[in-house]
């Protein structure tokens, strides 16, 4: 809550308690204070709603005048989307498994036993933030493309080109895992640092349980709120990527909308708000999951 | 957690319940330890420099030191989460050094909350159970016996955030000993309560482990909590034991000046050795253990050990008179600045009001002395 919240309530209080009448002062104050807070939400709001209020108004408008949700109900239906989204979300599903795999017992492992390590976990996991998608792509294009004649028919060379099938483009999925590692651990980081996660464990070893049982049964739920915003970050990420896809000359959902955006305008800004709503309704529910009841018994 | 509720919740404890299936805990004899020349370096810090511990099967022994003495480290060793550079640990005489934690069949509580904030009350009770594959209404039926023996009966569906850190430090009591362990370990499980929390925890500790005869080993930093319910005490400096003996011994006939300025309050009078005597405030005592056969040294003398009276002609001075219920604490200020604390009876401390002269005299037993040097304490405290 902000200092300007807290007053209010404070206000309220002693309103509320009776007997003590509030200083008009203090009213003046609170009247300023909900202004500013009323400009700056103001502000905010425009700045966020307009854009979007603009994409659905657009979507729904009809020709001649009046509304309709043609182009929403038409989604499923139009040539490529069922194929691009799955591939999107297959794509996305994928990261999120080895992303995981990869930075959960890296987390772990730094806090436990590793803490001399953080600094420089946490500098090499930002590294993909500091590089430009655009020079990490043309690295790896170039990588891909670098076929002399006695590469070929090597492993490598085959591996190469199992990477790039169109249909499953596993190469993508490499990229997204680097792409999603700074919001991977920093989200994974934040839980282990709220959790005490050393007495933790250390309190399951000595009633007896192995390491993989820690990890599962101690472990893991107390990074359970972590671990979904992890995997929701990342889905979220995989699902609007759109520039290495377009350079690697791969059709994924971000790729096709842009796509279609020529010939059918209102159709791709409507998947775009739809997808939009979906990314928000996952954050909704990872807050929502994340809200504890904080009572206390006072005795 | 209030007075009232802790000693309502102990009162409707029903003796005859208390006997279930703790029983798998109480028919065990308590399991001697035995540490030997354990030494634990972190880097350049020597953490434990070979020590000795022989802990008796069922005893209640206090580990007590300043921060940084080694008592933590030497728990750790004990519980298995810290593996010593050299030496042994052995459990009822069987060499369990390289023994992992989870095999060692020692229950633990911890400093901080440490219970699993996914489970519940009953749940975190029965976790070890539950790594035992017991089956579910064992679970069920001992978690509910050893929450009732914390006073916690009406917890159990509770989720850790709900409760108290009194509570909280209850529950994680009850989820050690669920597992009846042969050794139970606490690490400073008192500090993050609150005073009043603190008392009550620590008796109801001691009550436990005396109706379970578990040997404890219990670590501390805090001297009245280690006093009080400990049946002997390990005093520890720099990695090793100064002195262990029970609370009463370690009070009255500390062996160094260091236990002695430990535990317990210490007035440091100059004085002079001679003749196998000890001079002080113009009165000659037996000396109490080793000291320089002649010359200057430190008397270490104990509040109730001095005795004070009013005097038109004495060389001190009253400086403050604190009244605590029986007893009352005057503090006096001696020539060369000396300022010394004597306890007196409260009911003959009406005439010690700040200002009035007195006379100051030790009572007649035996005197502590230490060389003159620094004070031990406030070194240590430094390093």
């Amino acid at each position: 809550m902000t200092a300007l919240g807290t007053t209010g309530v404070g206000a309220a209080g002693v309103a509320g308690a009776g007997g003590v009448a509030p200083p008009t002062a203090l009213r003046r104050g609170r009247r300023g204070a909900g202004a500013w807070r009323f400009a700056v939400l103001l502000v905010l709001g425009l700045y966020f709603v307009v854009p979007i209020a603009a994409s659905v108004l657009f979507t729904v408008r009809r020709g001649g005048g009046g509304l309709t949700a043609e182009f929403y109900t038409g989604i499923p239906s139009s040539p490529g989307f069922a194929v691009a989204f799955t591939r999107s979300l297959i794509l996305a599903v994928l990261t999120v498994l080895i992303v995981l795999a990869l930075m959960v017992p890296t987390v772990v492992l730094v806090e436990l036993r590793l803490r001399r390590m953080r600094t420089t976990v946490e500098l090499l996991t930002l590294l993909p933030l500091v590089l430009p998608p655009i020079a990490l792509v043309v690295g790896v294009r170039s990588v891909l493309s670098w076929a002399p004649d006695y590469f070929l028919n090597t492993p490598l060379a085959q591996a190469f080109f199992a990477l790039q099938k169109p249909a499953l483009p596993w190469i993508l999925v490499l990229v997204y895992v680097v792409l999603a590692m700074p919001f991977v651990y920093r989200a994974l980081d934040a839980g282990v640092r709220g959790a005490d996660l050393r007495t933790l464990t250390e309190a399951g070893r000595s009633l007896g349980a192995s390491w993989p049982r820690v990890l599962l049964s101690v472990v893991l739920p107390v990074l359970r709120t972590s671990v979904l915003n992890a995997s929701f970050l990342t889905l979220a990420l995989v699902m609007g990527e759109f520039t290495i896809a377009s350079i690697l000359g791969f059709e994924t959902f971000p790729t096709w909308i842009v796509k279609i955006s020529g010939s059918a305008p209102q159709l791709s800004v409507a998947v775009s708000v739809l997808a939009l709503m979906v990314t928000w309704g996952l954050l909704l529910l990872i807050s929502a999951l994340d809200r504890r009841r904080d009572t206390k018994e006072t005795s | 957690m209030t007075a009232s509720a802790a000693t309502t919740a102990e009162s409707e404890m029903p003796a005859g319940s208390r006997s279930g299936s703790t029983a798998e805990l109480r028919d065990r004899p308590g399991v001697g330890v035995r540490l030997e020349g354990l030494t634990r370096r972190y880097g350049s810090v020597l953490a434990l420099d070979g020590l000795d511990l022989d802990i008796d099967g069922g005893e209640f022994l206090a580990l007590l030191g300043p921060s940084g003495c080694g008592k933590t480290t030497a728990l750790r060793a004990i519980a298995g989460f810290d593996r010593p550079d050299e030496g042994r640990v052995l459990l009822g005489g069987r060499d369990i050094t390289d023994v992992p934690a989870s095999k060692r069949d020692m229950g633990m509580v911890f400093q901080a909350y440490s219970l699993f904030p996914n489970l519940t009350v009953a749940d975190n009770v029965a976790f070890g159970l539950r790594v035992r594959r017991r089956g579910k209404a064992e679970r069920a039926g001992r978690a509910a016996e050893l929450l009732e023996l914390v006073g916690l009966a009406d917890r159990g569906n509770r989720y850790p955030h709900q409760l108290s850190g009194g509570q909280q430090q209850r529950v994680a009591l009850a989820r050690a000993l669920a597992v009846a362990p042969q050794v139970l370990l606490l690490d400073e499980p008192l500090s993050a309560l609150d005073a009043q929390v603190r008392v009550q925890l620590r008796e109801e500790i001691r009550r436990i482990q005396l109706e379970l005869g578990i040997t404890t080993v219990f670590v501390t930093h805090d001297q009245s909590e280690a006093l009080s319910v400990a049946d002997r005490v390990g005093v520890m400096r720099s990695g090793r034991l100064e002195q262990i003996a029970s609370p009463d011994e370690l009070y009255e006939r500390p062996a160094t000046a260091f236990v002695a300025e430990f535990v317990g309050t210490m007035n440091r009078l100059p004085a002079t050795v001679s003749g196998g005597e000890v001079e002080l405030l113009g009165t000659r005592r037996l000396l109490a253990g080793s000291a320089p056969a002649s010359g200057p040294v430190v008397a270490l003398v104990r509040p109730e050990s001095l005795q004070v009276s009013a005097d038109a002609a004495g060389a001190g001075r009253v400086v403050t008179r604190t009244f605590s219920g029986a007893s009352t604490r005057v503090a006096v200020a001696l020539p060369d600045g000396v300022e010394v604390k004597i306890d007196v009876p409260s009911a003959s401390s009406a005439d010690l009001t700040p200002g009035t002269l007195v006379t100051v005299r030790p009572a007649d037993r035996p005197v502590l002395v230490a060389p003159v040097e620094p004070t031990v304490t406030d070194a240590d405290g430094a390093a």
